[in-house]
């Protein structure tokens, strides 16, 4: 009986985490057009969320391309398409593991940080200082954090899919000996703009699901040190489930 | 305090890299390719019976060199056949008139792409030409039909009666 008890009210729980992060998401919406007016802060947030998270994404594309590349290629040599490698490897690198492994490195790069960061902002009153001083903190600070995840996300993704492109072709073209040409002649002929859209979109919804999970999780951080950790925790959890049972749900509607 | 000059020079590389990237996936992974001030070209036209699941953006090549690209592809009602528009490099306007146009495959999975054959005529094709002599796609479902058709042949009849149809068929299989 108290098991099922547990169970109902971690049930209840998280069906209340949920209506508070979506009260979050348009609290952050409504205050973001007056953010928008501090843009420096924004840009500010795409260097931490972006541009710090350019090598390892650049460098995880270019092995993840690799890795596609010595698959694919094993498996097309066998019905003798070797040729199909370019449109293979280009179909699963924009629409499925561009964003989703973006996604994923992501959350687990700047996801974490941003949680952690204004967890301790919470747990050193920076947050309260403010609200003292009648500045908004969720203006101030959290909203252009979001906007900066929101904003970086979807070029980190692309950055992803072609670096990840171009090491299919090394592997393909340079170690493998297929033709250049015919690799990328038939990823022009089998890859159509939809696919490609298909990915941009997937990456900006994940870029609003993981951002608004990390700034959620460090805004309701309890304000000690275990609860900046549990909240930096719950960050990459729950980033990387939702972005999993996003991208189903968003390829069941595109197709 | 970071420096607040190197700070934004990384953001603006970074946010260029990003929508380069885009660009990049957008029109060089796709056969929307953005021709930069379009090359020299002209359209010839060919009917063909059946154009298979050839596509907008094919290839049209000629000895296996890519000479053109498929633009447009519509359905005559009048004598029921497909009309493709293909669209030939300018420098390719050596082609003789009476050239014939055929549909191949790329390999045993891939798509479809028109393949040009020259004649021998002294005139070469045009702007808004005709090609006259079309040979349609292979589909591979009549290709398996006929296969089939032919090897229901002879042993449906060994199998049903014997006596009514070509009866040498029994005893070329038991050989």
């Amino acid at each position: 009986m108290s098991g099922f008890k547990r169970l109902w009210s971690s049930l209840i729980d998280n069906i209340a985490r949920l209506g508070d992060i979506t009260r979050f998401l348009l609290r952050l919406l409504i205050a973001t057009p007056a953010s928008l007016l501090r843009f420096d802060l924004v840009l500010e947030q795409v260097y931490n969320a972006g541009v710090l998270s350019l090598i390892i994404v650049m460098l995880s594309g270019l092995f993840v391309g690799m890795v596609l590349g010595l698959q694919g290629f094993q498996l097309l040599q066998r019905f003798g398409s070797e040729e199909a490698l370019g449109t293979a490897t280009a179909i699963g690198l924009v629409k499925e593991l561009g964003p989703v492994v973006t996604a994923l490195l992501f959350a687990g790069r700047a996801g974490t940080a941003l949680a952690s960061e204004i967890g301790l902002m919470r747990a050193t009153d920076q947050l309260s200082a403010m609200e003292m001083m009648a500045v908004d903190p969720v203006r101030r600070v959290v909203v252009p954090r979001f906007l900066g995840g929101v904003i970086a996300m979807p070029l980190l993704a692309a950055i992803f899919s072609m670096i990840g492109l171009y090491g299919a072709q090394l592997i393909g073209v340079q170690i493998m000996g297929i033709d250049s040409g015919s690799f990328w002649s038939q990823m022009r002929g089998g890859v159509a703009l939809a696919d490609v859209n298909q990915g941009i979109v997937k990456s900006l919804i994940f870029g609003v699901a993981c951002s608004l999970i990390a700034v959620y999780e460090g805004y309701n951080a309890s304000p000690t040190a275990e609860g900046v950790g549990q909240a930096t925790t719950r960050t990459v959890v729950t980033s990387a489930v939702m972005t999993l049972f996003l991208d189903y749900l968003i390829t069941a509607m595109f197709l | 305090m970071r420096n607040s000059r190197s700070l934004s020079i990384g953001t603006g590389l970074f946010i260029v890299l990003g929508f380069a990237a885009l660009l990049f996936l957008t029109t060089q992974t796709t056969n929307r390719g953005i021709v930069f001030g379009s090359k020299p070209h002209y359209d010839v036209t060919a009917k063909f019976d059946n154009i298979g699941d050839l596509r907008v953006g094919a290839p049209v090549s000629m000895a296996g060199v890519e000479i053109g690209r498929v633009v447009s592809i519509s359905f005559d009602s009048k004598d029921y056949k497909a009309v493709v528009v293909m669209r030939i490099g300018e420098q390719y306007n050596q082609i003789p008139s009476d050239s014939d146009a055929s549909i191949y495959t790329q390999g045993l999975l891939g798509g479809k792409f028109v393949g040009l054959t020259a004649g021998g005529a002294e005139t070469y094709l045009k702007n808004n030409d005709h090609i006259d002599f079309t040979q349609s796609a292979l589909v591979l479902e009549n290709l398996i039909g006929q296969l089939v058709a032919n090897f229901a042949k002879t042993p449906a009849a060994s199998d049903s009666g014997q006596a009514k149809a070509n009866p040498p068929a029994t005893p070329e299989k038991t050989k």
